[in-house]
């Protein structure tokens, strides 16, 4: 039925006949035709990726500043603002920061994710619905999220302190964002709670692509419990999980409304990251130049990390 | 079969307290946003005399930015759909040269931070005049949209039978009929969860909302939630009332379009 209706086809239409025969030509009516359909959005990635990208690179090398509005003068420097960069003892922090986030965050998110994965692996009353309503941290806008922890974890009157007072827990309220030894860790709590939902959702369609039988044949061999994790779950998951932690990585290396709406970066830079870096030196400090230097580092970043993305992806929809 | 179901219980109180944890935020932004108290520490567990004055400022406040945010979220939506949907058609039907690279290319833009693309995109608005313009952030916000889109669409119109759409060429229809015709109306369901997740996308957009506009007048809904933080805050009622009015959508999408969420949270990760 199908071959007959292109055999059909093939006499009706005449440019397509060419095509197939081989003889392509690339200017061909029907090529052009069909260009059309992808033409748009190849304009659009290369005017809002490629271009911005590209003028990022020729920006880093350039005393970039607001005059170059009105001037239009950016003059050369040479390696001069990455020099600038690397000798600030801000980057440094930066570094370790931007580390200690998303390792940090990657972590929480990961093992309790598992952990409501497996959970909800068992049907039970009620699991579909509440399994959905745990997406919805996942959806709120982020800055609408910041703000509700802002509040909760306000040092004053925050509902944290509040409770931890009342049980007698803490004996004075924690400055949870407003001391340098306490904020980053607090960032990093609120990004756990944001990233579990997505964790848990890829972490348990996984588990159902794991063929029951081998629990049941495991099962036989005495695998249950931690055992049957251990030796069945485990190894058939393997390529879910490097697929969520690569990408936990580049989702937390993007972070920028968690930070800016807790802590701004602060106190004294206790949350400076390489993202809000180069928010903070292109958009508060108007040094574009360098704020160009920081973005190419976090994209090279990203980007060793988006190839290994690729690599375990490729390997795991192989498998 | 009764008892199965009794020897499952547990799993579902522990199942709801767990949940109870994970949302306890989104009950105190509600909690809050209705106890609109001379000061903040007045706030009580539950809203025993609830009160919508909270609401009143945050609409007072927020009115211009709400339909700001709104008319950028529609925005984006149509722009990225009518880009969005015959280019993942052409890169799933037509054996063009280039598919591999552009499915790469796709996969990779939507890693790169958007930050890096506000720095330089910057300087283009400046020369554009695109700052502080609904067209821009329509523009700009596309960029996360318009990658998740395609690849979304892309995977439901690979699995289209070419039968289907070879019947139509047969009776004369051409390229564009066919895809009007046959492909939009099949591909309905992936439509709508490329959709509604550009309309999240949008609405939820803070890094563009804050790098692409100078104006105190012109603000999308985030960027009023930010500024409300930047100041001292002395009173979270209406903070939280205009917080719990961002998650509306979000809160409406779950509830009403739940299956279309779970498609787009996993079509996103995985293909």
């Amino acid at each position: 039925m199908a071959s007959s209706a292109t055999e059909v086809a093939r006499n009706v239409s005449p440019a397509e006949t060419r095509v197939g025969r081989g003889r392509k030509r690339w200017w061909s009516l029907e090529r052009l035709t069909q260009s059309a359909f992808v033409l748009p959005a190849m304009v659009y990635l290369c005017l809002f990726f490629g271009y911005p990208l590209a003028k990022n690179i020729v920006m880093s090398f350039q005393n970039y500043t607001t005059s170059t509005f009105f001037t239009g003068i950016a003059p050369w420097v040479g390696f001069a603002n990455y020099v600038s960069v690397f000798k600030d003892s801000l980057f440094k922090t930066t570094v370790i920061n931007t580390v200690l986030f998303t390792v940090g965050s990657i972590a929480g998110q990961f093992v309790v994710g598992m952990a409501l994965a497996l959970f909800f692996k068992r049907r039970f009353p009620l699991s579909g619905i509440l399994r959905s309503l745990l997406l919805l941290p996942w959806l709120l806008p982020l800055i609408a999220s910041s703000s509700i922890w802002k509040w909760i974890l306000d040092q004053d009157s925050g509902v944290l302190n509040q409770t931890l007072l009342f049980f007698h827990i803490i004996a004075s309220p924690v400055p949870w964002l407003s001391s340098p030894n306490f904020a980053l860790a607090s960032v990093i709590m609120v990004n756990i709670w944001l990233g579990i939902p997505f964790n848990a959702t890829i972490l348990y369609s996984g588990l159902q692509g794991v063929p029951e039988e081998l629990y049941e044949a495991g099962a036989l061999d005495g695998a249950t419990g931690w055992k049957a994790f251990r030796y069945i779950t485990w190894p058939n998951l393997r390529p879910v999980v490097s697929v969520v932690l690569v990408l936990g990585v580049v989702y937390t290396l993007k972070v920028l409304d968690i930070i800016l709406g807790l802590t701004g970066g602060g106190p004294a830079n206790a949350t400076q990251t390489l993202a809000t870096n180069s928010y903070q030196q292109s958009f508060v400090q108007f040094s574009f130049g360098t704020g160009a230097a920081i973005s190419n580092i976090l994209v090279v970043t990203s980007l060793v990390f988006t190839l290994v993305y690729l690599r375990l992806n490729r390997r795991a929809i192989d498998e | 079969m009764k008892l199965a179901k009794n020897r499952q219980l547990p799993y579902t109180v522990l199942a709801i307290v767990f949940l109870a944890i994970m949302l306890f935020p989104v009950y105190w932004m509600i909690n809050t946003s209705l106890q609109p108290g001379p000061s903040a520490v007045n706030a009580t567990f539950i809203p025993l005399h609830p009160s919508f004055a909270a609401y009143g400022q945050a609409i007072s406040d927020q009115l211009g930015n709400l339909e700001t945010s709104l008319l950028i979220a529609f925005g984006t939506v149509i722009l990225t759909l009518v880009i969005a949907t015959p280019a993942a058609y052409g890169l799933a039907k037509f054996k063009l040269p280039f598919v591999g690279a552009v499915i790469l290319a796709l996969l990779i833009s939507q890693m790169i931070p958007g930050i890096v693309i506000a720095n330089s995109l910057y300087t283009v608005y400046v020369e554009l005049g695109l700052l502080n313009s609904i067209p821009g952030l329509v523009l700009a916000d596309s960029s996360s949209a318009i990658p998740f889109a395609i690849l979304i669409l892309y995977a439901f119109m690979r699995l289209i039978p070419p039968s289907l759409v070879e019947a139509a060429r047969v009776d004369g229809a051409g390229h564009w009929r066919a895809f009007w015709s046959i492909v939009v109306p099949i591909s309905r369901n992936s439509i709508i969860t490329a959709a509604l997740f550009s309309f999240l996308f949008a609405w939820s957009d803070f890094v563009f909302a804050l790098t692409m506009t100078t104006s105190n007048t012109f603000r999308p809904l985030s960027l009023g939630i930010y500024n409300y933080l930047g100041s001292n805050v002395q009173s979270w009622a209406p903070v939280m009332a205009t917080a719990t009015l961002a998650s509306v959508p979000a809160i409406i999408l779950l509830v009403f379009a739940q299956r279309y969420i779970s498609a787009g949270a996993l079509g996103g990760a995985v293909k």
